[in-house]
């Protein structure tokens, strides 16, 4: 026999509506239903006056294999490689070298990491161009050593929207280390060389395995949003290494090809799905990605 | 022993059954506590115990029964509403606020005056031993310290009744031992009904006006530890309780109180009423009461042979083969030893045995099985 | 003795090391700081024509700027609010309740902070073109509350995973109500995972660029003035902005984040 009281609404329905019924109508509203629009949008067609109608064609997905286009995925896909390879290599003995350390202002360390991100980051993109640019302070140091004769165009290539994603992307790489390299056990490490292990052997079977989750989570915060980051491209690479991003940007304002452009951002939430998808097979946190 | 007689009840419950899903945790619990006793709860985990003290805090509620508190029935009572409180196995001290907050709290949601607060909180401080603390915060404090501080929090609102749970469970042994004689003088002189839950029988023992030992959601003996470990009712608890040696077997001949018992390895006579001809019954012996001789003893007939025999201190421990494999536990004051692999004759004083009923739970557990499935 | 040297080869090439890495993170904002005292007035104001604070003062009379800024501002705390209220009710909702589609939330939170940034704008922009919601503050506050909540969320889990839930029924063993242990201990304990979501949410709203670019209709915020203005070359009016909101921003956390430290170092 089950008793009627008071308490039986403890049981959880109430409370659990109320606290978790906002976010998930939030979550339906702005991130589910949007998506679907999307979804929907990417098989509608154009009429003569470029507005959408929702006559169904698979016309979009068709232009995606345009040889242009592919051009662009491939450019896309080795920004984001080497940018993420890069935050590694710099982010992993960086993050090291800041985590591990004994001095006691370790926690200002770790702000000026972050501290530079409270400036907008397009003014800071913006920056490097001031500074790379043939008018720019490198050129002028570079004329008055004699070094150069005439200025030097630095910009405008895959290289510097690579330097730009880095810059814009470095803090996304050290943060899960540092997180990850910090929670190492130093008791492990000196159980190791006790153990007889030289330092390399100690990194190889001891501190990589420990820290790979943050390697991970880290990539993953790196690669994919270096596909979209279009505002990168277009400042440090000048229409010469156009990312996703800049082509699905053209669709929505000046190409005004809207389901196109969604086309191309079901794309991106596929490539997207798939690296979450082996983020999670290697085990990867997904809260972990947004602490 | 009669306390029901000259004692207050305080808290009662009745028929109380609390179900997760298809766990049947407490089963069919009736229990009377009462007031200014120390009643523990003694059980190893999993036996509910745990379950039944939330149940009377509030936090958790009995899918059928009663309790009542001082005869009124507390089930529409939030936790808040009720006058228990409760200490918890991990302290549950509010990291945020000083111990001065801390102890206060219950005062200042009763909105008691300030001055009067800091009157009680001080004075509760001291009694527990923690003067000049007030302004530190709960991770300023050993784990002993924490203990005081939240064994003070509750008792400041001087509650009907106090549950701890665990409450010495994360303390180092010699810490452990002098709580319990503090928290022994506590309850005696705050005169508070105390409900402890532990899975340490040597706790129980120490620091109990009575115990209640549970088993897997059924409670299987109350009384206080004297009756408990003098005279166990089932073979859980005489087998929980301390170390003892127990002979399961059945009346063979039954002449007046005398009876004779067969057990697998021999038979003996025993002093007992309350069994028939061919009931089942295991006889419990403590391994202090259990004497042993190199010749036979009348009226006894279970014969075995010394395996070990380990001298610790002031006792000397004997460990008997008896024919079945058997081993026997026996200590006696160190004197002289026996040859290892000597024959012995073991016995006992009348009044050492205890007869406990077995075909009763066999037959419970039997019926239940059937009906649970 | 050999194995002493080696070790301050060893540090010295690790605070070298370190010290390229900051200048790396710290060079744009050297020359954003400079480029705001510069007093050239022509464009693309990037040769040195002498010191000057004179920018700092054509600041204030730059409205459509300092606008733009208000609503970034405006924008930053009514969506941190918004996030942040939201964002930490459903986080203690999520830990102590079980219920059904709770992985779907979760598949769903997880979106916003995985996906690119552009893919959030465009759905949000034919979210918003679909409904007939006019682009304006409004949308902009929406935008930047949805991709804040995970972040809100996933900080109070964080904190969350080292809760001891009987503290709560401690309180209401003690007389506190539902209400009060909310507000005595449940908030308070969680305090600092709140904070740290809060000041995510606020970061990520006010350097938000390209979902904005997406959802704005007539308000500009900050970042979207700033891109407008960047193919006839940065005034160094922004320079000047944005070094005021640089030493504003750190005049600010390391005041917070002090206090907060300490709480913290107390609480540990």
């Amino acid at each position: 026999m089950k008793k009627i009281s008071k308490h039986t609404f403890r049981s959880n329905t109430l409370p659990a509506m109320t606290t978790v019924g906002p976010v998930s109508l939030w979550l339906l509203f702005f991130v589910a239903i949007p998506l679907l629009y999307v979804l929907v949008m990417s098989f509608c067609s154009l009429d003569e006056s470029y507005n959408v109608v929702f006559k169904f064609t698979a016309e979009n997905y068709a232009r995606l294999m345009d040889p242009n286009y592919i051009q662009i995925y491939t450019t896309s896909i080795l920004v984001a490689f080497f940018t993420t390879v890069l935050c590694i290599i710099i982010g992993y003995p960086f993050s090291f070298l800041i985590a591990r350390t004994k001095w006691k202002h370790k926690a200002l360390l770790y702000m000026m990491v972050i501290i530079p991100f409270w400036t907008n980051s397009l003014i800071r993109i913006y920056g490097w161009r001031t500074f790379l640019g043939t008018g720019g302070w490198l050129n002028h140091m570079l004329l008055m050593l004699h070094i150069t004769s005439e200025p030097v165009e630095f910009l405008f290539n895959k290289g510097t929207t690579v330097l730009g994603m880095v810059y814009c992307l470095f803090p996304f790489m050290v943060l899960p280390l540092y997180t990850a390299i910090e929670k190492l056990d130093s008791t492990l490490l000196e159980a190791s060389s006790d153990l007889g292990a030289k330092g390399s052997v100690t990194f190889r079977k001891i501190i990589l395995p420990l820290t790979m989750s943050g390697v991970f989570s880290g990539s993953i915060m790196v690669f994919i949003p270096c596909l979209g980051y279009f505002f990168v491209s277009d400042i440090l690479g000048g229409g010469n290494s156009d990312v996703i991003g800049n082509l699905i940007e053209r669709q929505f304002q000046s190409g005004n090809n809207w389901p196109l452009g969604a086309a191309l951002s079901i794309i991106l939430i596929l490539i997207t799905l798939l690296l979450v998808k082996i983020y999670q097979k290697l085990g990867g946190d997904m809260d972990s990605l947004g602490v | 022993m009669n306390v029901e007689e000259d004692k207050k009840v305080i808290v009662e419950i009745k028929g109380v059954n609390k179900i997760y899903g298809s766990n049947h945790v407490v089963k069919d619990l009736d229990l009377t506590v009462y007031e200014g006793e120390f009643l523990t709860l003694l059980g190893s985990s999993g036996c509910g115990k745990t379950t039944t003290l939330r149940m009377v805090a509030g936090f958790e509620e009995p899918s059928s029964g009663i309790i009542r508190v001082e005869g009124e029935d507390i089930q529409n009572k939030e936790p808040f509403e009720r006058d228990v409180n409760t200490v918890f196995q991990s302290y549950a001290l509010f990291p945020h606020m000083t111990i001065y907050d801390n102890v206060a709290y219950g005062l200042k949601m009763k909105k008691v005056k300030k001055a009067k607060i800091k009157e009680k909180v001080m004075n509760m401080l001291e009694l527990v031993q923690l003067g000049g603390f007030e302004r530190r915060y709960p991770s300023q404090l050993s784990g002993g310290q924490k203990q005081r501080v939240a064994i003070a929090r509750a008792l400041i609102n001087q509650p009907k009744v106090l549950l701890l749970d665990e409450p010495l469970g994360a303390l180092d042994l010699k810490l452990r031992k002098q709580m319990q004689l503090e928290l022994k003088r506590l309850q005696r002189k705050l005169n508070i009904t105390f409900i402890y839950v532990t899975h340490d029988q040597e706790e129980a023992l120490t620091m109990s006006d009575r115990i209640c030992i549970m088993n897997e959601g059924v409670l299987q003996q109350v009384g206080t530890p004297v009756d408990i470990y003098e005279s166990p009712q089932t073979k859980f608890v005489a087998t929980f309780i301390g170390e003892t040696n127990l002979f399961e077997g059945s009346v063979l001949e039954k002449q007046g109180d005398k009876m004779r018992i067969v057990v697998e390895p021999g038979d003996f006579k025993v002093r007992g009423g309350g069994f028939n001809h061919g009931d089942m019954v295991a006889v419990s012996v403590r391994p202090e009461r259990m004497l042993y001789s190199e010749s036979p003893v009348e009226g006894f007939g279970l014969m075995g042979i010394v395996k070990e025999q380990v001298y610790v201190g002031s006792v000397l421990k004997t460990i008997v083969v008896l024919s079945n494999g058997n081993e026997i536990k026996i200590e006696r004051l160190a004197g002289q030893e026996l040859p290892t692999g000597g024959q012995v004759y073991l016995y006992w004083n009348d009044g050492d045995a205890k007869l406990i009923h077995t075909f009763d739970n066999v037959f419970a557990q039997a019926v239940e099985n059937i009906v649970m499935k | 003795m050999n194995r002493k040297i080696k070790a301050i080869v060893k540090k010295t090439a690790g605070i070298l090391f370190c010290s390229f890495v900051y200048l790396f993170l710290f060079l744009p904002i050297i020359v954003i700081v400079t480029g705001s005292f510069n007093a050239t007035t022509t464009k693309p104001y990037i040769t040195w024509k002498g010191f000057t604070f004179d920018w700092y003062i054509k600041l204030f009379d730059n409205t459509a700027l300092l606008s733009s800024f208000g609503a970034t501002i405006t924008i930053a705390l009514i969506s941190t609010l918004l996030s942040t209220a939201i964002g930490t009710v459903a986080a203690v909702g999520m830990y102590k309740y079980k219920f059904r589609g709770k992985g779907l939330i979760d598949g769903l939170l997880y979106i916003p902070v995985v996906i690119p940034e552009i893919v959030l704008g465009i759905s949000l922009l034919t979210l918003f073109s679909n409904t007939h919601i006019p682009r304006d503050m409004l949308t902009l506050i929406l935008s930047h509350t949805t991709f804040a909540i995970p972040y809100v969320i996933f900080n109070v889990r964080a904190r969350l995973s080292g809760y001891d839930n009987s503290i709560e029924e401690a309180s209401m063993d003690l007389g506190a109500n539902r209400l009060l242990t909310l507000k005595n201990i449940t908030l308070p304990v969680l305090a600092p995972g709140i904070a740290g979501g809060a000041l995510l949410a606020f970061t990520l709203s006010i350097d938000d660029v390209i979902v904005s670019y997406f959802t704005n209709g007539q308000v500009k915020t900050f970042p979207l003035k700033v891109m407008e203005s960047i193919k006839s070359g940065v005034a160094p009016d922004v320079n000047a902005l944005s070094t005021l909101i640089l030493a504003g921003t750190v005049i600010l956390v390391v005041f917070t984040q002090s206090d907060i430290l300490k709480k913290i170092k107390r609480r540990k």
